[in-house]
């Protein structure tokens, strides 16, 4: 299995399977596919792209430790980026296709609608993720402070999930949301009960 | 002279009802053919139900019709799933013969009425409205049926009967969707009864001159243009006349978000989001047009305030949303 995973081409592969969503979309958008609201289909799905791949980001670790493969932390970088891709395209076909790229009534929704609210925070704080996610940013901010700084994944994914149950909250409509939850409180839960442990000789 | 002159046998003079008015049908099927190209055409699998075109006032928008493709395959009806695409997918195992309504409550006639006998109960027009979901989005779709007020005259409600109660078909075996806790089923509507009475509440049994599909709520559903749409029931089984108002499904599920009202108002926002705009489904010419469509400015009443503002004169309509 770590060969597999160290193999020159598995980066590679990972990026263009990151690419797959996008494109199935994007071939969507141009064969009129997806369905009777396209604007609405393709928000929402680049929305539960964008949760899938921090969710997947959040998944490294604990499976890297699980089955004992060091090899997957190659891969932990690329996701998290991609899962920021996503975030953007995400928030940008919301304003241009929902609010017609007009500013004032964009800022106007952030204020109104909480859902959106809590989506713009969590793009927000990605920011900072993503514009240290180089090689460069780490050693000059020193291992420690990149760390602590990246801690913030966790409250933008349990931000994201909180945008998600509130959005469908409108319409009662919980079964997604239960299944995303149950998923991070796994990935979260695994953290925090492997940092209640005694010290592990 | 005299020949000309020969007095007209009165029978034969008049042309058998039968015969104009499958003439009428005809020309109103051929008007709505002239009407919508195409693309609009309907399923054709469907029996047909020709409807003439109302004379109600309101009743025909000069909207493009929403396509037959798009109204019948992005649909809210819960009980057979939650997502837009679920009826259209799941709805095939709703069973719309044998049906029958049973009418109850404060009126002299109540009984138990058959679907054929319901068809035949007043003639049917068509009625081309819009039709805006409390979601932001909206449609024109060309509905056959009669106003509501029909039926409620036979069956003749009482000085008591203040407010009319619908109650949707809710049968695990025939709905996935009731299985699931997503509302407290079955599904429940109510209309003032000066509402229900009004020509434009109309009482649906086809769309695109063809019978409901059942995503759309067949075999027999309630059409209230100017309010949201989850105030139209679906799929109706009973409807009672009653005292006091009734309390509607969503109202049960979130009170303070769907009111028993719930009409069309671009200025009176839901808690979650602005009431102001629409996104009309189909608008844009597909491809990448149809995502930078422009969205609507919502109407007061959905365009029908000269036809019901009346009957909220003096009422706030942010106290009753």
């Amino acid at each position: 299995m770590s060969r597999v995973l160290l193999h020159w081409s598995a980066k590679p592969l990972l990026f263009l399977l990151c690419c797959l969503p996008l494109g199935h979309l994007l071939i969507g958008v141009f064969t009129d596919s997806l369905g009777a609201n396209p604007a609405e289909h393709l928000i929402r799905s680049l929305g539960d792209w964008t949760m899938r791949g921090l969710w997947l980001t959040l998944a490294i670790t604990p499976l890297r430790t699980l089955f004992e493969l060091p090899a997957l932390a190659r891969f932990r970088r690329m996701l998290g980026v991609w899962s920021f891709a996503y975030a953007c395209i995400h928030l940008l076909a919301y304003a241009m296709f929902d609010k017609g790229l007009d500013l004032n009534d964009i800022v106007r929704d952030i204020g109104k609608r909480p859902f959106i609210l809590m989506g713009f925070t969590a793009w927000l704080l990605l920011i900072p993720l993503a514009a240290t996610s180089f090689n460069r940013a780490i050693k000059a901010l020193g291992a420690k402070r990149w760390q602590r700084l990246h801690k913030l994944v966790y409250a933008i994914a349990v931000i994201g999930l909180l945008h998600f149950i509130w959005m469908r909250a409108g319409k009662h409509n919980f079964a997604e949301p239960t299944v995303y939850g149950a998923i991070l409180s796994g990935l979260l839960g695994w953290r925090l009960w492997r940092r209640l442990q005694p010290a592990a000789a | 002279m005299h020949l000309i002159q020969r007095p007209l046998d009165p029978e034969s003079a008049v042309t058998p009802r039968e015969v104009y008015e499958s003439r009428r049908r005809l020309l109103a099927g051929a008007a709505a053919l002239a009407l919508t190209p195409a693309a609009f055409a309907q399923s054709g699998k469907l029996p047909k139900l020709a409807g003439a075109k109302s004379m109600v006032a309101g009743a025909l928008t000069m909207d493009k019709p929403t396509s037959y493709a798009d109204v019948t395959s992005y649909n809210n009806f819960y009980e057979f799933g939650t997502d837009k695409a679920d009826p259209a997918e799941h709805a095939h195992t709703l069973r719309t013969r044998p049906w029958t309504v049973s009418i109850e409550g404060e009126c002299n006639k109540p009984g138990v009425m058959d679907i054929e006998a319901l068809l035949k109960l007043a003639p049917m027009e068509e009625r081309i409205y819009r039709l805006r979901c409390v979601e932001g989005w909206s449609m024109v779709v060309p509905w056959i049926g009669y106003s509501l007020a029909e039926l409620i005259r036979k069956a003749e409600p009482n000085s008591r009967a203040k407010f009319v109660e619908f109650t949707s078909l809710a049968d695990p075996r025939q709905m996935p969707g009731v299985r699931s806790g997503v509302l407290d089923w079955p599904y429940v509507e109510g209309l003032r009864m000066d509402e229900a009475m009004h020509p434009l509440a109309l009482l649906t049994f086809g769309l695109y001159g063809e019978v409901l599909p059942n995503q759309n709520g067949a075999p027999i559903r309630l059409t209230v243009p100017w309010k949201y749409g989850f105030k139209s029931a679906k799929s109706i089984v009973k409807i009672r006349f009653v005292e006091r108002q009734p309390t509607s499904s969503w109202t049960k599920a979130a009170q303070q978000e769907y009111g028993f009202y719930s009409n069309v108002n671009p200025s009176v926002d839901h808690p979650r989001w602005s009431q102001a705009s629409e996104r009309r489904i189909g608008e844009g010419s597909g491809g990448l047009a149809s995502l930078f469509a422009k969205r609507r400015p919502t109407l007061m009443f959905n365009g029908y305030e000269a036809q019901v503002g009346q009957l909220y004169a003096g009422m706030d309509l942010k106290k009753n949303y």
